[in-house]
């Protein structure tokens, strides 16, 4: 299976551990992931506005790339990616004004959009495409023992037009974890906001959630928490430093991206983990668990 | 078979001196506006020909009048087109009913960055561009580049810190900063692509063992006597040394 890829920009620096170990599970998993040629910037965050055409121009010029490539689905992990990319293109196939407006803008290029290409995330093509039967068969070191919380934020599973899952209760980390061996527990704050941007200017709001969130997971006996977003990384895991200072009774809890555990699952060498881009040390956690 | 050929061959030659001829005399002159006042020029002629010919002399917009230092930004429209199109006056010739306009210099703050201290990544665009990161990928730094270079794309490169990606895309820019005007986002590009250069230059590029050793050889100095040799030669026997060095 051939697909276009969109690594977006934070997996091509600060989260290269969730790049690198999503190419290499991709490969194990027989999926030629072709990153797009000549991609730009997803947009980050999907605008609100109804009419702020100019900011779903930066998603809707790189489903051109995907088209310009000749593939029909572009695939992301980046939850942040998946989301802005897979809303401007709901907006643009719900609306054929605004997207004739869009093309007459971008005249230089080759191609006109018309709304046929799919966004995909790396989840949704694991559970459809591949399925997590033939996913379990490629297993070849089950993540025994390891008790897994796992963590959609906001952007993965909602609003529920750009969902690939349940908004309210989601399955997919879970049924996955469970495919690669390991036990994911009841998790209440599954969906809470991480705080997002809050963390530029008023990090002490992320420490708060931090400390909900990881302490939460830490009350069914987590091992780690796990992410599909490098911005819910940093904050529950870079911010742990602050959650610290802030709470005296605050326990560090590593955290990991789903794509490293599939990568340790599928047998991938630790260079594609990257553990050294973790503030919160996992290698101990991994090592412990016989992982490594 | 032969000889048809020669025949169409020297249809087409005449055909063109037809069209060379009645091109010279309906289109000799043209209409333009050079900053808003309108001049007869030859049709022929580059912008900055066109300025000249109609009585003004350029002082500042025009340095090596080949294309290459991208003093000469112009921009300008033409009849029944809502497009703003930009070019190097010293190789953008002029057309009928063009209304252009010089821009000789671009406003910037310039960012003073030591490189020594400086790592060629995406922390440090952050640091020194931080405006870098207001790019919408509109694209229209990229229909404005007289170069026809992807600036767009050198800029985003620059975002995920793809520094040899934003040398290389950027390689040919003339600085003409026509790319930052018309940016929405404010975004300083011909600046940004600077600082990829310089960081690549200084950090990235491929070591060549050849030119160490030939720098090596100029410490050692092996080569002071000829320099010397050099240094006391007159300008015509420079110039006969000069063009008859021996080149790949």
């Amino acid at each position: 299976m051939k697909l276009s890829y969109f690594p977006g920009c934070t997996l091509k620096n600060h989260a290269r551990n969730f790049e690198d170990s999503t190419l290499y599970a991709m490969e194990r998993l027989g999926v030629e992931a072709v990153e797009l040629d000549r991609w730009n910037c997803c947009g980050t965050v999907y605008s609100l506005s109804a009419d702020d055409l100019m900011r779903r121009v930066a998603p809707i010029r790189n489903l051109i790339r995907a088209k310009e490539a000749g593939n029909r689905q572009l695939m992301t992990g980046c939850s942040m990616c998946y989301n802005t990319i897979k809303r401007a293109n709901i907006h643009v196939r719900h609306s054929a004004p605004d997207l004739a407006l869009m093309n007459a803008f971008m005249y230089e290029e080759p191609v006109d959009y018309a709304g046929d290409v799919d966004v995909v995330h790396v989840l949704e093509v694991v559970r459809d495409q591949i399925g997590f039967q033939a996913l379990r068969e490629k297993v070849v070191k089950p993540l025994a023992g390891l008790k897994v919380a796992c963590y959609y934020g906001c952007l993965l599973v909602r609003p529920k037009e750009a969902a690939f899952d349940d908004a309210e209760n989601p399955t997919v980390l879970e049924d996955l974890v469970e495919a690669l061996g390991g036990e994911p527990v009841a998790f209440s704050h599954k969906t809470e906001c991480c705080a997002a941007y809050q963390t530029v200017d008023k990090p002490h709001i992320v420490a708060d959630k931090t400390y909900q969130i990881i302490g939460a997971a830490q009350s069914q006996g987590a091992d780690t928490v796990l992410v599909s977003c490098p911005l819910c990384a940093f904050n529950l895991d870079q911010r742990q430093a602050l959650t610290r200072q802030t709470y005296g009774d605050f326990r560090t809890l590593p955290v990991v991206y789903f794509t490293q555990l599939m990568a340790i699952a599928l047998g991938g060498p630790e260079s594609v983990l990257r553990l050294d881009l973790h503030h919160t040390p996992a290698a101990p956690l991994l090592s412990a668990k016989g992982l490594l | 078979m032969r000889g048809e050929q020669e025949d169409e061959a020297v249809d087409m030659r005449e055909a063109g001196r037809d069209v060379g001829r009645q091109g010279r005399t309906e289109t000799a002159e043209v209409t333009v506006s050079i900053m808003g006042k309108p001049a007869r020029v030859p049709a022929d002629a580059t912008i900055m020909r066109a300025i000249e010919h109609s009585g003004q002399q350029i002082i500042r917009g025009a340095g090596c009048r080949e294309g290459f230092c991208g003093a000469c930004g112009t921009i300008y429209r033409l009849p029944n087109d809502y497009r703003i199109h930009t070019g190097l006056a010293c190789t953008t010739l002029v057309q009928d009913g063009m209304a252009l306009s010089q821009i000789p210099s671009v406003p910037v703050e310039k960012a003073i960055y030591d490189l020594e201290t400086l790592t060629p990544d995406v922390d440090t665009i952050k640091k020194v561009y931080p405006v870098t990161f207001r790019c919408v990928a509109c694209g229209t730094c990229t229909k404005a580049c007289p170069q026809g270079l992807q600036v767009m794309d050198y800029i985003q490169a620059a975002m995920r810190g793809d520094i040899a990606e934003l040398m290389e895309l950027s390689y040919d820019c003339v600085g003409c900063g026509l790319c930052a005007l018309r940016c929405p986002a404010e975004i300083i590009q011909h600046k940004v692509a600077i600082l990829g250069k310089r960081l690549y230059g200084r950090y990235l590029r491929k070591e060549s063992e050849e030119l160490d050793a030939r720098l090596q050889q100029v410490q050692d100095r092996a080569y002071d006597d000829e320099y010397a040799e050099l240094m006391s030669l007159g300008r015509e026997a420079l110039s006969e040394r000069y063009y008859a060095r021996d080149m790949e």
